[in-house]
């Protein structure tokens, strides 16, 4: 019996731990930033769990012992009186020094953290949005700028700076097995420098409560080689690619003529609305809606026909389409990969 | 005895306060389409329309989640680039007593819907119903038209007028007639 409970034990244990690893974890780091901080976070953890242990200690000991019974009650005895003065002045002494010593640790954690960043080529604006982020990739020369959505491309092994900053309310970026969480507030800009290690999609997720779908708002940070993520650059930069058959021609149209233009961009038709994600290449991204659904023909159809159902709150309204028109918009908006 | 009864009471009216605004994202199917004959003039015996006549517009006209949508839309929708926050440029003024086409929701819901002959473009096919709605809403709110505890409070930035909770009635300027 008591060894099917230890094993049992082990096995929640081993389950529980397993949380720990994945996408999205601050145990799992994949980057200098997160790797200085979970180190960071194992250190506190397990300084403080030595000093919980002793303290412990220290009040069990006289606790379980025996009080010695005096002749004399009252009788002043100066030599236990100061070793007792003693025991607590090394107790105090060294709370200080440890104390002291992880403000230390976490001054120089941050001063590398600081430095990660300092000589990063690529900087990408994000903006927050209920519920979304907006993604813009800087450049010197303006035909080479780019906005996406969700889905921040970085290229593995390089520092890459994010600027980040919100048009509504306060959000909060994190992207734990990157980095740390940093704010996005309205008229501000703040800066969060990271790094991945090694090509990976890394989930992160909208840490600052925000309205109704805070929890929806995950976005994704895709690390590639440096060649890939050139390709990926340059593809992104080209217009929305002409719609081939009759339904996504009709689908054109359509989204030309019904409310979705006054909301989105695509890239070389007037659609031209900036409130809203832009979908030049909508469908060459893994989820749509920040992370709310994996992207898929039914799952566009899904949000298209109904987003109030699938994300109640959001800011895209329910448009009257009928089927013919919703089947037509969606052929269309799978082509724009 | 009498202190459990008053303490009943006290809850009774604490649990008052947890009453909440629905938040109706999709009033669509429940009610009508809003669909009516665009008006040719605003000339009604008897003057104007006393008391709102279409469903829609009775439930958004104090509702705060809609009046606040309307208020987002007119910025994303660049109501301001004409009428510039309520206060006129090339549009006409929405924040005063003078109303060209009528200062009913439904007057408000047709101008935006169908446009209106000396530059109001026609939104009809570009904004969903619901929204369209919304808009009137918020606009006669820009009028002191909205009940206060309805109507949007003040921005989080800077700010062309005070905010809509706050605006005089436009037709009285806050005194009784
Ligand atoms: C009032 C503005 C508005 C209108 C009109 C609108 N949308 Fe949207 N749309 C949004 C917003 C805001 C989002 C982001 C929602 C979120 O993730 O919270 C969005 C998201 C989307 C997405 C997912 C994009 C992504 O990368 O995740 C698609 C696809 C989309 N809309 C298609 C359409 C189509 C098709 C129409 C017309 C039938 C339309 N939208 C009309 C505002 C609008
Ligand atoms: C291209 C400029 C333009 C835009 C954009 C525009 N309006 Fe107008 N609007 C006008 C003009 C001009 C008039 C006056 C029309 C007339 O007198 O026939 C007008 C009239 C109106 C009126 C009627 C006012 C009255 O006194 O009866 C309302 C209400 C109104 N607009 C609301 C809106 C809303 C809401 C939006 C955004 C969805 C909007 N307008 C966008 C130019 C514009
Ligand atoms: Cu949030």
């Amino acid at each position: 019996m008591k060894r099917l409970a230890s094993i049992a034990f082990a096995t929640a244990i081993v389950l529980f731990l397993q949380g720990c690893a994945g996408w999205q974890s601050a145990l799992d780091p994949k980057g200098p930033a997160a790797s200085e901080l979970a180190w960071l976070i194992w250190f506190f953890a397990g300084l403080c769990a030595v000093v919980w242990v002793l303290v412990m200690a220290a009040l069990a000991v006289p606790l379980m012992m025996r009080s010695r019974q005096h002749a004399e009650p009252l009788a002043l005895d100066a030599g236990a009186d100061s070793r007792k003065l003693r025991v607590v002045m090394i107790a105090v002494g060294l709370t200080a020094v440890i104390l002291v010593g992880l403000t230390l640790l976490s001054f120089f954690a941050n001063r590398t953290l600081a430095a990660i960043g300092s000589d990063a080529a690529l900087t990408i604006r994000v903006t927050g949005h209920q519920w979304w982020w907006e993604v813009r990739y800087e450049d010197a020369t303006p035909s080479r700028i780019l906005t996406t959505a969700n889905e921040i491309h970085i290229p593995a092994g390089e520092p890459v700076r994010l600027l980040l900053t919100s048009t509504d309310v306060i959000h909060s970026f994190w992207v734990p097995s990157l980095s740390g969480k940093l704010d996005l507030i309205p008229g501000r800009m703040n800066v969060l420098d990271i790094k991945a290690d090694k090509p990976g999609v890394y989930r992160g997720q909208c840490a600052e409560f925000c309205g109704a779908q805070h929890a929806n708002m995950g976005t994704f940070i895709i690390a590639e080689p440096r060649a890939k993520f050139d390709a990926w650059w340059n593809d992104q930069l080209q217009p929305a690619a002409a719609p081939t058959g009759d339904e996504a021609k009709a689908g054109e149209n359509l989204f030309l003529k019904r409310p979705c233009v006054m909301c989105h961009k695509i890239g070389g038709t007037p659609a031209g609305g900036t409130v809203a994600p832009d979908l030049t290449h909508v469908a060459s991204r893994q989820t749509l809606a920040a992370g709310t659904l994996t992207m898929s023909r039914g799952n566009l159809a899904a949000w298209i026909a109904d987003p109030q159902g699938v994300k109640p709150g959001a800011h895209m309204p329910v448009v009257d389409l009928s089927g013919d028109e919703l089947n037509d918009i969606v052929a269309y908006l799978e082509g724009l990969k | 005895m009498r202190p459990i009864v008053l303490l009943l009471l006290f809850t009774l009216l604490a649990l008052a306060a947890c009453q909440r605004e629905e938040r109706d994202t999709r009033p669509q199917s429940a009610l009508g389409s809003g669909e009516q004959p665009t008006p040719v003039t605003t000339l009604e015996p008897g003057g104007q329309r006393p008391s709102p006549t279409d469903n829609k517009a009775a439930s958004f006209e104090a509702n705060a989640f809609h009046l606040s949508e309307g208020k987002r839309l007119f910025g994303w929708f660049n109501c301001s680039g004409c009428h510039a926050n309520g206060g006129g440029g090339m549009g006409p003024a929405l924040m005063d007593q003078k109303w060209i086409y009528g200062s009913s929701m439904e007057s408000i819901h047709a101008t935006i819907r169908d446009g209106r002959p000396n530059g109001m473009p026609s939104f009809r096919d570009k904004i969903p119903d619901d929204q369209i709605w919304e808009l009137a809403a918020f606009v006669r709110s820009l009028s002191g038209n909205a009940p206060s505890s309805a109507a949007p409070s003040r921005n989080d930035d800077m700010m062309a007028h005070p905010s809509e909770n706050r605006m005089p009635d436009a037709a009285t300027l806050g005194k009784s007639p």
